[in-house]
């Protein structure tokens, strides 16, 4: 089985000329489809901008970088904006839209694709949302949601799209042991649900025991282990 | 497709009402901005409707004036003989002569003298379509008798008290007239008052006119005639100093000199521009914070997929609200102003669904700019910093 995210001597640098600051060298990875895969490393290692790239959402230039069979490097914005509907996102924080309900920000992904009615929509993302326990917590806006349940609404709308590949950068960072933990383990049992492709940065050494394979990223480059 | 507009949409509406101080605010800003261009349009119009409104009520097909003439109140004479010419034309039925002038005219009560305009004219003649001079024109041939327009300011006296009670004696140029009836025109801003008088007394209050040198030149045609070929025909042969108007051309022509001779177009215009930066202005800055402040949650949807197409749809979603949101009150305020500036100036200043379609479009080009300069701010939305 080809994998679903094909990366092959991907190089990466900040800025220009006499300032140019290398944060990525030749790194090459493979991942298959429903693989759980952590990325760990030290601080400025260039975990974050590994993902983004990934993710489409930075461009990169050198080498070659395969998501979803389309071709990120030297990419238009449309081939960008294509990728990233196939991708859930969960950010270090929540970033819900603070005007919206729970509700209404889990819908949002799938208001895009536009296929659904409105009451597919909804009732979707209730599911989602009771699946990573705030069934009860539906019309509250972010601001009445405590630090974890923000978390899992984010992870719900990362999920309820259906996405092939779901991104997440330290999403435990700004959570407590429990939580953190209910938060990945929500996550890992609905995408092994659905053949998820999971791409997880962390530093947080108590949840690697979800992952399927666990990679160190050091200085730009991927240490084997 | 209706998600194309109706999502983000719905989004800029959530956004607007989640922030109620916010909003309220920005929708001060729009009405304050929809008031200022509404009494501006107001004042103008209503300049406009008063100004031209002596020769709305004239009754003629065409009119002579000299080409000097900028406005009907301050005319330039020229020959009567030049009137009598178009009586060769064979389409020309009648003409008459209009005389007018400005002249002081001494409150019967206060002995306070003000400025009133004054229009002589032949009594045999049907030149005024007003009903109320009609009635009275048998009583205007007599010697120094004058009808006074009820519709004059205040100032000139409760004229309709004194005619009861008699008291009907007074001076207009320093020149001893009666008044002996009323009649309904209305002010302008040229003049606070009017009067009508017969050519003979009208030479008796102003000494100085004679009759052979005229303001106003009214032309009646036989009913089969045609208004345009006379009309052409008539500028071929008179002498060139003189327009030959059409009674709607002698209305613009009076408009005309409001908004561009007259320095009062030109401040109406300027309050109206001003209304609309002012406006401009506030709007702008509401959706320019907005989208400042709502960078990160921009940058999360793009992140998540959603287009830059969408977000500009978002600010011109809001923009327009704001314009709709604000305009409805605006509007329903302006009304409660126009009658209160009616009660206070006596001039009319209607709603018309003219204005309030103009003032509409007005204020959502207002707001659609301010979007429009509001959406350069959405390029700071990266993705690649939510991570
Ligand atoms: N926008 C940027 N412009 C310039 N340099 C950047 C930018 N973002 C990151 N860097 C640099 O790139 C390097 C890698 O950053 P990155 O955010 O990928 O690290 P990280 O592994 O995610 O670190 P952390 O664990 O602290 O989040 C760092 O040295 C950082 O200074
Ligand atoms: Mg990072």
């Amino acid at each position: 089985m080809t994998a679903i995210i094909d990366v092959d001597r991907l190089s990466f640098s900040f800025g220009s000329g006499a300032l140019v600051q290398p944060v990525l060298k030749d790194v090459t990875i493979a991942i298959r489809q429903g693989e759980i895969v952590l990325i760990t490393g030290p601080s400025g290692s260039g975990k974050t901008t590994f993902l983004t790239i990934i993710g489409g959402l930075r461009q990169a230039f050198h080498g070659s970088v395969m998501v979803l069979d389309q071709q990120l490097i030297n990419s238009n914005e449309q081939v960008k904006i294509k990728v990233r509907q196939q991708i859930g996102y969960i950010f270090q924080q929540h970033n819900l839209l603070k005007s919206l309900t729970a509700l209404q920000n889990v819908s949002m992904t799938l208001e895009m694709g536009n296929t659904l009615t409105e009451q597919q929509r909804l009732e979707r993302s209730a599911q989602m949302l009771t699946a990573v326990g705030l069934g009860d917590r539906l019309h509250y806006k972010p601001d009445q949601l405590s630090a974890g349940q923000r978390q899992r609404v984010s992870v719900a709308r990362a999920l309820v799209g259906q996405p092939k590949i779901v991104l997440a950068d330290e999403p435990t960072a700004s959570l407590d042991k429990q939580s953190g933990y209910e938060a990945v383990s929500i996550l890992k049992q609905l995408a092994k649900e659905s053949q998820t492709t999971i791409l997880l940065v962390t530093h947080d050494y108590r949840i690697l025991d979800v992952a399927d394979r666990v990679v160190e990223l050091e200085d730009g480059v991927i240490k084997n282990t | 497709m209706i998600g194309w507009f109706y999502f983000p949409a719905r989004l800029a509406w959530r956004q607007l009402v989640f922030d109620r101080t916010k909003l309220v605010a920005a929708i001060c800003g729009v009405l304050f901005a929809c008031v200022l261009v509404f009494m501006q349009l107001g004042f103008r119009d209503a300049l406009y409707a008063s100004a031209i409104s002596a020769p709305l009520k004239l009754n003629g097909d065409l009119f002579l004036m000299h080409k000097q003439s900028e406005a009907l109140w301050r005319p330039v004479t020229f020959k009567r003989s030049e009137l009598m010419r178009t009586l060769g034309n064979p389409a020309v039925a009648e003409v008459y002569p209009l005389y007018l002038g400005l002249a002081p005219f001494k409150n019967i009560e206060t002995r306070v003298k003000r400025t009133l305009m004054v229009y002589g004219f032949d009594p045999d003649s049907q030149i005024f379509s007003v009903e109320t001079i009609r009635g009275q024109q048998a009583g205007l041939k007599l010697k120094d008798t004058v009808l006074f327009d009820e519709y004059s300011r205040p100032e000139f006296g409760p004229l309709r008290q004194l005619l009861d009670n008699g008291r009907n004696i007074t001076e207009i140029n320093d020149y001893k007239i009666a008044v002996i009836g009323l009649f309904k025109l209305g002010v302008s801003f040229a003049a606070d008052g009017n009067i009508v008088t017969s050519e003979l007394n009208f030479m008796r209050i102003f000494p100085k006119r004679n009759r052979s040198d005229i303001d106003l030149g009214i032309i009646k045609l036989y009913p089969d005639a045609s208004i345009e070929q006379t009309q052409a025909e008539l500028r071929l042969r008179l002498n060139e100093f003189v327009n030959v108007f059409t009674y709607e051309e002698l209305m613009q022509y009076e408009r005309n000199y409001w908004a561009n001779m007259a320095p009062i177009g030109f401040i109406f215009g300027f309050g109206t521009v001003m209304g609309w930066v002012v406006g401009l202005v506030i709007v702008y800055q509401i959706l320019f914070t907005d989208i400042a402040n709502l960078r990160n949650e921009f940058a999360t949807l793009k992140a998540i997929g959603y287009e830059q197409g969408y977000f500009i749809r978002v600010v011109f979603a809001s923009a327009f609200f704001l314009a709709v949101l604000g305009f409805v009150p605006g509007c329903a305020l302006s009304v409660g102003l126009y009658h209160l500036a009616e009660s206070q100036i006596f001039m009319p200043m209607p709603m018309t669904l003219n204005k309030v379609t103009t003032v509409f479009v007005f204020i959502l080009s207002m707001c659609a700019m301010a979007g429009f300069l509001a959406i350069r701010k959405l390029k700071a939305a990266d993705p690649a910093d939510m991570f």
